[in-house]
C-alpha cells in the first residue's frame, strides 16, 4: 500500500534501459565531480606515447617512421590496459555499502556493470581521439582511408571490451583492491611481450612465436595494416590472418567472461 | 497488495554463512504497522536475518517472506516494498545527497521526474534540502545517516528494516533516529530493527525477540520479558561507601554490589513491604541513602538472565 506508487506502462525491457541509462549516468556524475582524475587518465597514455617515441625511439636511433610504427601499438596497449582501470573500479564499486542498496532494490541489476562498461567505453573513445590527436602531432598519418582507420578504430574498441568483461569478473573473483595490484604486474609482460615496440622476427624463435600469438599482437598487426603503418609482416599463420584474430581472440573473451561475470553478479554475497 | 496480514515472517530460517551457522532455526513473524526489536549480540544473526529478509543473502532452509511474498521466489516483489537501512552506510560518497536520492528513485522506477520531487522533499524533511549538493563523503556521521534512512524510504517502504541504526551516533543523532522511527511508525509502516542497545528496543518495539546463537531465546513485549525475569528490584545508593556491606546485609539476600556508584540492587519480592523494611532499617542503623527505589528489572537483566551473558560485554 505504497503511496509513492511506482510508474506504470513501461516493459521490463523498458526498465533494462532506463535503469542502465541511471547507471551510465552516476558514473559521468562521478567524472563531472573529479575532473582531474579524468585529465590525469587522458595524460598517462599520452605521456608514454611521447616517451617511447622521442626517449626510446631516438636511442634507437630510428627515423621519422618510428611514430607511424609505434602509434598504433601504443593504441592497442591503452586498450589493453583499460583492464587494470575496469578492475580498480569495480572493486572499489564492490567493497561500497551502496551495492547493497542496489541490490535490494527493484531495479535491473545488470545494470551496474553496463553502466560501468558504457563509462569504460566512452573513456577510452575519448582516450583514442587524444592519442590519435597527438601521433598526428609527431608524424603519424592513416593512409588507407577513413572507412580503414575506422575499422582499425572498432578493432581498438573491440579489444577494450574483452578487457571490460575480462576486468569486470576478474575483479569479482579477486574482490580486494589489494589484488588488483598482482593483476596489473600480470598485464605488463602480456602487454609488452607483444609486437608493440619490435617486431617478432627480431626475436629469438620461442619468444618470437609467444609474441605472435599474443592476442594483443593481433589486434596491432591489424590495425596497422588497416592504418597503411609499416610493421614487421612476420611468416606465421597468427601474422597472416591477424584481422581475423584480432575479432576472433576479443569475441572468445567476451564469450567467455561476460556470462560468467553477469551470473556471478547476481550472485555477490551468496 | 498485501495477501496476508503478517508483514514479515520467518519459519525455521537456516543460514551457514562463511563457514559458520548464522541462523540455526530462526522464528520470527512480526504483524503489520508494528515495530520489532530484534535484540541480541554481536554474532547472534541479528544482521544475516535482516540481509535475508531484504533479498540480500539467500536462506538455506527454512520459509522468508515480507508482506507474503517469498524472498527467493519473489524477489522482485519484496524489493518494491521494503526500505533498507544498513549497518554501513549504502551511499554513493562521491555523489550529492541529493544525486544520491534522485538515482535511488529512478531505480525504483519512479520517473525522472518524480523521483526529483521526491529527492527535495525528503532532503527537506531530514533538514539536508541546504547540503544537498555537497558529495556525501564531505558528510558528518548524523547527516550521512539522515540522507540513509531518507534512501531507505525513497517510496514509502510497506516494510523497513532498520540494522543497527544508531551504532556509532552521538546522543543527538540517535535521539534523531529515533524521532523518524516513531513518526514513520504513525504513518503505518512496519519496522523491524536490529539493536544491540537494550534502551533502543525498550523505547521504539511493541515486541522484542531476542536472539542468541541464531535462534530466539525469548520473545514478547517488553514488560513480559522483564517479567520473566522475576519480580521487581530494589536499588539503594548509600552517601558513604565505606558504610555499603553493612547496607547490603541489612537488605534481602542476593544483594550486587556496584562500589563505583555506591549502589546496592536486590530482589524486591514485594513491592512496597521491601521499601518500607529497607528505609526503616538503614534509619536505625544510622546510614544515610542518597537515593531509594523500586523498579522493574531492566532489559540488560532480562537478557544476562535468559542468555547467561552479559549483554554490554558480549556487545
Amino acid at each position: 500500500m505504497s503511496a509513492i506508487g511506482t510508474r506504470a506502462g513501461t516493459g521490463a525491457a523498458g526498465w533494462v534501459l532506463a535503469d542502465s541509462w541511471t547507471m551510465t549516468r552516476r558514473e559521468l556524475a562521478h567524472w563531472a565531480r573529479q575532473p582531474v582524475r579524468i585529465v590525469v587518465g587522458l595524460a598517462f597514455p599520452v605521456m608514454l606515447l611521447l616517451m617511447f617515441t622521442y626517449l626510446v625511439g631516438g636511442g634507437r636511433g630510428v627515423d621519422g617512421d618510428h611514430a607511424e610504427f609505434l602509434v598504433p601499438g601504443m593504441l592497442a596497449l591503452t586498450m589493453a590496459f583499460g583492464l587494470e582501470a575496469t578492475m580498480l573500479a569495480v572493486t572499489q564499486d564492490l567493497t561500497k555499502g551502496v551495492i547493497d542498496r542496489f541490490r535490494a532494490m527493484p531495479m535491473f541489476s545488470g545494470s551496474v556493470l553496463v553502466g560501468r562498461s558504457v563509462a569504460d567505453m566512452l573513456q577510452s573513445v575519448a582516450a583514442l581521439a587524444v592519442m590519435t590527436g597527438v601521433g598526428y602531432a609527431v608524424g603519424w598519418r592513416w593512409h588507407n582511408g577513413l572507412t580503414a582507420a575506422l575499422g582499425a578504430v572498432g578493432l581498438l574498441l573491440l579489444l577494450r571490451f574483452a578487457m571490460l568483461w575480462t576486468g569486470i569478473q576478474l575483479a569479482m573473483v579477486a574482490g580486494r583492491p589489494e589484488m588488483v595490484q598482482a593483476v596489473q604486474i600480470l598485464v605488463w609482460p602480456v602487454g609488452f611481450l607483444s609486437n608493440v615496440f619490435a617486431a617478432p622476427e627480431s626475436m629469438p624463435g620461442r619468444l618470437g612465436a609467444v609474441v605472435e600469438w599474443n592476442p594483443m599482437s593481433a589486434t596491432v598487426t591489424a590495425v596497422r595494416g588497416l592504418f597503411g603503418n609499416p610493421g614487421g609482416s612476420g611468416g606465421s599463420w597468427a601474422a597472416a590472418h591477424a584481422e581475423l584474430l584480432a575479432v576472433a581472440w576479443p569475441v572468445a573473451l567476451i564469450a567467455v567472461f561476460f556470462p560468467l561475470a553477469v551470473r556471478r553478479f547476481a550472485r555477490i554475497g551468496g | 497488495m498485501a495477501r496476508v496480514a503478517d508483514a514479515i515472517v520467518l519459519d525455521d530460517v537456516h543460514k551457514r554463512y562463511r563457514g559458520r551457522r548464522a541462523l540455526d532455526g530462526l522464528d520470527l513473524t512480526v504483524g503489520r504497522g508494528t515495530v520489532h526489536a530484534v535484540l541480541g549480540p554481536n554474532g547472534a544473526g541479528k544482521t544475516t536475518a535482516v540481509r535475508i529478509l531484504s533479498t540480500l543473502l539467500r536462506p538455506d532452509g527454512g520459509r522468508a517472506e515480507v508482506v507474503g511474498f517469498d524472498v527467493r521466489s519473489e524477489a522482485g516483489e519484496v524489493r518494491r516494498r521494503i526500505g533498507l537501512l544498513g549497518q554501513h552506510a549504502a551511499l554513493d560518497e562521491q555523489l550529492g545527497g541529493r544525486q544520491n536520492l534522485e538515482m535511488f528513485g529512478r531505480l525504483h522506477h519512479l520517473g525522472a521526474r518524480r523521483a526529483g520531487v521526491r529527492a527535495d522533499g525528503l532532503l527537506a524533511r531530514f533538514g539536508l534540502a541546504d547540503t544537498g549538493r555537497k558529495p556525501v563523503k564531505e558528510y558528518s556521521g548524523g547527516m550521512r545517516r539522515r540522507l540513509d534512512l531518507a534512501a531507505s524510504l525513497i517510496t514509502d517502504p510497506e516494510v523497513l528494516f532498520l540494522d543497527e541504526p544508531t551504532t556509532g551516533l552521538d546522543p543527538r543523532g540517535r535521539a534523531e533516529v529515533w524521532s523518524s522511527v516513531r513518526s514513520l511508525v504513525g504513518g503505518g509502516t512496519t519496522v523491524l530493527l536490529t539493536t544491540q542497545y537494550l534502551e533502543e528496543a525498550d523505547q521504539l518495539a511493541d515486541r522484542i525477540s531476542l536472539i542468541d546463537g541464531g535462534r530466539v531465546v525469548a520473545d514478547g513485549t517488553a514488560d513480559t520479558l522483564k517479567a520473566r525475569v522475576g519480580g521487581d528490584r530494589i536499588d539503594v545508593v548509600v552517601r558513604d561507601a565505606s558504610q555499603l556491606e553493612s547496607a547490603a546485609a541489612l537488605l534481602t539476600d542476593g544483594a550486587v554490589l556496584d562500589a563505583d556508584r555506591r549502589l546496592i540492587g536486590a530482589p524486591a519480592g514485594d513491592r512496597m513491604a521491601t521499601l518500607t523494611r529497607a528505609v526503616r532499617a538503614l534509619q536505625e542503623a544510622g546510614i544515610e541513602a542518597d537515593d531509594i527505589a523500586v523498579r522493574r528489572p531492566t532489559l540488560d537483566e532480562v537478557f544476562m538472565a535468559l542468555t547467561g551473558m552479559d549483554a554490554e560485554v558480549a556487545a
